[in-house]
């Protein structure tokens, strides 16, 4: 069977809904983090696949390393921020963490 | 002697008594003995008006001096002509000699009471009273214009509202006072109606002015009945003020106030001033008038005199023999005995006011008790005041010798005459009875308080003759009752300078068709220097009865007396066994004619059932209406309520509840927890993609 668009569709599609279930359902924020990186990468698949697949020369491959380089950036924010919450709360459970509440 | 210095003298003695009572009414509370003042103006007034009389008589007796001043100028009004109301005074010899005996027993009453009302605890205020008295009716007898004189007859109705009420702790005095008030106020109301026709027609108040458009031949409304109808109107302001039937039942009421207060006010003075106004519009009645007046006069003193033969109080017989004689003298102004009932006026002044100062004397001695029948035997405990009172009640029922018998001779004779020459002889049979029983009464009350054996034997003891001050006001006012102060001639008034010289019936000016033909002048008839008086018939008539009246009034006086001297004092007939034998007749008399009860039932009891009807229509109609308007006000009011508390404010208080509600559903929403949102954001994404998906 040849692999074909749908095929990486496919893929990416479960790794996307494998990153939203990480975000909602994992407590630590360094696991939301990586659910972010899964869903980043899920798209990533998207854009090569389609740049494969579709008449767009290089544009996806091209978009796909600026979100590498986006992802890789947003990982650098976002551990910075975990870092902070814990200096703050002295835990990175997400779960714990509700002062937007007030 | 000129004339401006009378006018002083004259505003001298009108003011002097106001300025007393301002200053006894001021100073009264502060200083104990103001009343002192008052006594010292009220002898300085009567030493002014001595000269006053004096002066006029001697210098000016044919010439009436006149003075007035603008009041109030209204200048030229359109359809009127100019207006310039003014008051004034004139001087006639009426004029003084009334002054002269207003301010003389205003003064010896004022003496009177500095004894009598020793004690009280109102006594400056008393002489306060006496001097608003003295100078609204000097005003009175003054003043030369009508509305001058309704505004001093309203201010003399004042004080004599004020002195009967003197004591007004007592309701029957508070009470008296008011019905003397009010009963006044009916007749002024006609006075001023014809005050108002007078003006309407002659656009002016002077009494001079009046008479002489009058006698040019301009009448009210060109009418008869119009001249009629205004000189009966001015009438009843005579009718209220002289106590005539039938508004006399304010009188005997009145003697609820302090007895010197009925002496001057309700015997001499006052009362007498409906007879001063009579004489002073006496030319312009017509004979229509004249004879509505001479019956008035008529009717009251028969049913005054009837009702004064059976009263047990001294000074309810005193009050009612007052509204007897000043129905004689009004009788005398109506069968046109001008100068007989100012004449009588003066005399019976000055022998009521000693009766009364006497019966005051009475009473003060016997510490309060009124009743004759409780009195007897007064005579030598008390020589002076019987001596005076005696005198005083000769007079009083014509004796010789005495001013009264002078003068009520002279209107008997005019009532004879006056029935001789008209037809109407009820007036002069009702003249000579009133007579009978003035007689019997007046003696019938001297007997019982002063002859016979005393009836209250404890009483009797502690009386003692009164003071100086008291006894000499009543002798004074005894000799005045002597015939010799009036002309020398004790059986015939008609050789006294009071009549021939000083007092002249003036010519009516009434048109000529509605006088009584004995008034009309024919000519060459001119007497008394132009003052034309009566017809050649009526002065022969007037002769011709001039003896049998005589004789009649003596005859009946006397007899009225023995009948008195047989019953109470020889008690040869025992008045129980006749007032048994005409008990009803009696009772009659004894209790007024029921003429109290009567106007009890009538006229009170109609106020009283017009009010009542004016409250229930006012209660139940006006009250109803405005009730009932707040009744529909206030249900639609609960409508509105209701709609605005249940639908209104329940549509906002569901709103409230609705964001209540859902606030608390949503707030679940807000956790706080990042994940929570980035769930809502994926499911709202499905959500909107599953809406709007483009294929």
């Amino acid at each position: 069977m040849e692999v074909g668009l749908n095929h990486f569709l496919f893929i990416s599609a479960a790794l996307f809904s494998a990153g939203i279930y990480a975000i909602v359902s994992r407590k630590n924020a360094i696991m939301v983090l990586m659910g972010v990186e899964l869903i980043l990468n899920a798209a990533n698949i998207n854009f090569v696949a389609f740049s494969r697949y579709g008449n767009f020369g290089l544009d996806g491959q091209i978009y796909g390393l600026f979100v590498i380089i986006l992802a890789a950036a947003e990982a650098a924010i976002a551990l910075a921020i975990v870092l902070n919450l814990y200096k703050t709360f002295a835990n990175i459970n997400v779960d714990e963490i509700d002062n937007l509440k007030e | 002697m000129n004339e401006s210095l009378l006018i002083n003298i004259t505003l001298a003695v009108l003011f002097l008594p106001l300025i007393g009572f301002t200053f006894t009414v001021l100073s009264g509370g502060k200083i104990k003995k103001a009343f002192t003042f008052e006594v010292f103006i009220s002898s300085i007034t009567l030493i002014l008006s001595v000269f006053l009389l004096y002066a006029k008589i001697s210098a000016f007796v044919e010439k009436d001096i006149l003075f007035s001043f603008s009041w109030i100028n209204f200048g030229i009004l359109p359809k009127w002509g100019e207006l310039n109301i003014k008051l004034g005074i004139k001087l006639d010899n009426i004029t003084v000699i009334m002054a002269f005996v207003v301010t003389l027993i205003s003064f010896l009453v004022h003496i009177f009471s500095v004894e009598y009302m020793k004690g009280d605890k109102r006594y400056n205020r008393y002489f306060a009273y006496l001097g608003i008295f003295t100078f609204s009716m000097l005003g009175i007898v003054f003043t030369d214009n009508i509305l001058g004189m309704y505004i001093f007859w309203e201010l003399v109705g004042l004080s004599s509202y004020l002195l009967i009420g003197f004591w007004f702790e007592k309701k029957s005095a508070s009470d008296a006072g008011k019905k003397a008030f009010i009963v006044n106020r009916i007749g002024d109301i006609g006075m001023f109606a014809g005050i108002l026709i007078l003006f309407f027609t002659y656009h002016t108040f002077n009494f001079n002015e009046i008479f002489e458009q009058m006698s040019a031949g301009k009448i009210p409304f060109n009418s008869d009945f119009w001249m009629t109808l205004t000189g009966i109107l001015i009438f009843m302001g005579a009718i209220g003020k002289s106590a005539q039937f039938p508004l006399h039942v304010w009188l005997p009421d009145a003697m609820e106030g302090p007895t010197p207060v009925s002496a001057l006010i309700h015997a001499a003075t006052m009362v007498a001033a409906g007879v001063y106004l009579s004489v002073r519009i006496f030319v312009m009645l017509t004979a229509d008038t004249m004879l509505v007046i001479a019956i008035i006069g008529a009717i009251t003193s028969f049913i005054a005199a009837t009702i004064a033969l059976t009263q047990n109080d001294i000074k309810k017989v005193l009050a009612y023999s007052t509204v007897s004689q000043l129905g004689y003298m009004i009788m005398a102004v109506g069968v046109g005995a001008y100068a007989f009932a100012f004449f009588h006026l003066v005399t019976h002044a000055f022998f009521k006011a000693c009766l009364f100062l006497g019966s005051g004397s009475v009473i003060h001695s016997m510490h309060h008790e009124q009743d004759i029948q409780n009195m007897g035997g007064l005579r030598k405990k008390m020589p002076l005041t019987y001596i005076s009172f005696l005198v005083s009640t000769l007079a009083i029922s014509g004796v010789p010798f005495t001013s009264g018998f002078l003068s009520k001779d002279g209107i008997l004779a005019g009532t004879l005459a006056f029935g001789k020459l008209t037809g109407h002889w009820l007036i002069p049979i009702a003249a000579f009875t009133v007579a009978l029983m003035t007689a019997f009464y007046m003696f019938r009350l001297v007997i019982l308080t002063f002859h016979g054996e005393p009836r209250d034997v404890h009483k009797f003891e502690h009386a003692h003759e009164s003071p100086k001050l008291m006894v000499i006001p009543l002798i004074v006012l005894s000799l005045l009752s002597l015939f010799i102060f009036y002309t020398p001639n004790p059986v015939s008034p008609d050789q006294g300078w009071f009549l021939s010289e000083w007092i002249k019936t003036p010519s009516q000016v009434v048109p000529e068709n509605s006088r009584f033909d004995f008034l009309i002048n024919s000519a060459g008839e001119q007497t008394n220097h132009g003052k034309i008086i009566h017809s050649v018939e009526y002065t022969e008539t007037l002769h011709s009865v001039h003896y049998p009246a005589l004789f009649l009034s003596l005859i009946l006086g006397g007899l009225g007396i023995l009948i008195a001297f047989v019953i109470y004092q020889w008690k040869k007939i025992n008045p129980d066994a006749i007032t048994a034998k005409i008990k009803p007749l009696y009772l009659f008399s004894l209790n007024k004619w029921y003429i109290d009860e009567l106007y009890d039932k009538t006229f009170i009891a109609g106020t009283l059932l017009v009010s009542r009807l004016s409250a229930w229509f006012d209660t139940n109609l006006v009250d109803g209406i405005v009730n009932g308007s707040a009744y529909v006000i206030k249900s639609f009011s609960n409508i509105v309520g209701w709609f605005d508390k249940y639908i209104i404010d329940g549509f906002v208080n569901f709103t409230a509840f609705l964001s209540g509600f859902l606030g608390i559903g949503l707030r679940r929403l807000q956790t706080g927890k990042v994940q929570t949102y980035i769930i809502l954001v994926i499911v709202s994404a499905i959500i909107l993609f599953v809406f709007f998906r483009p294929f």
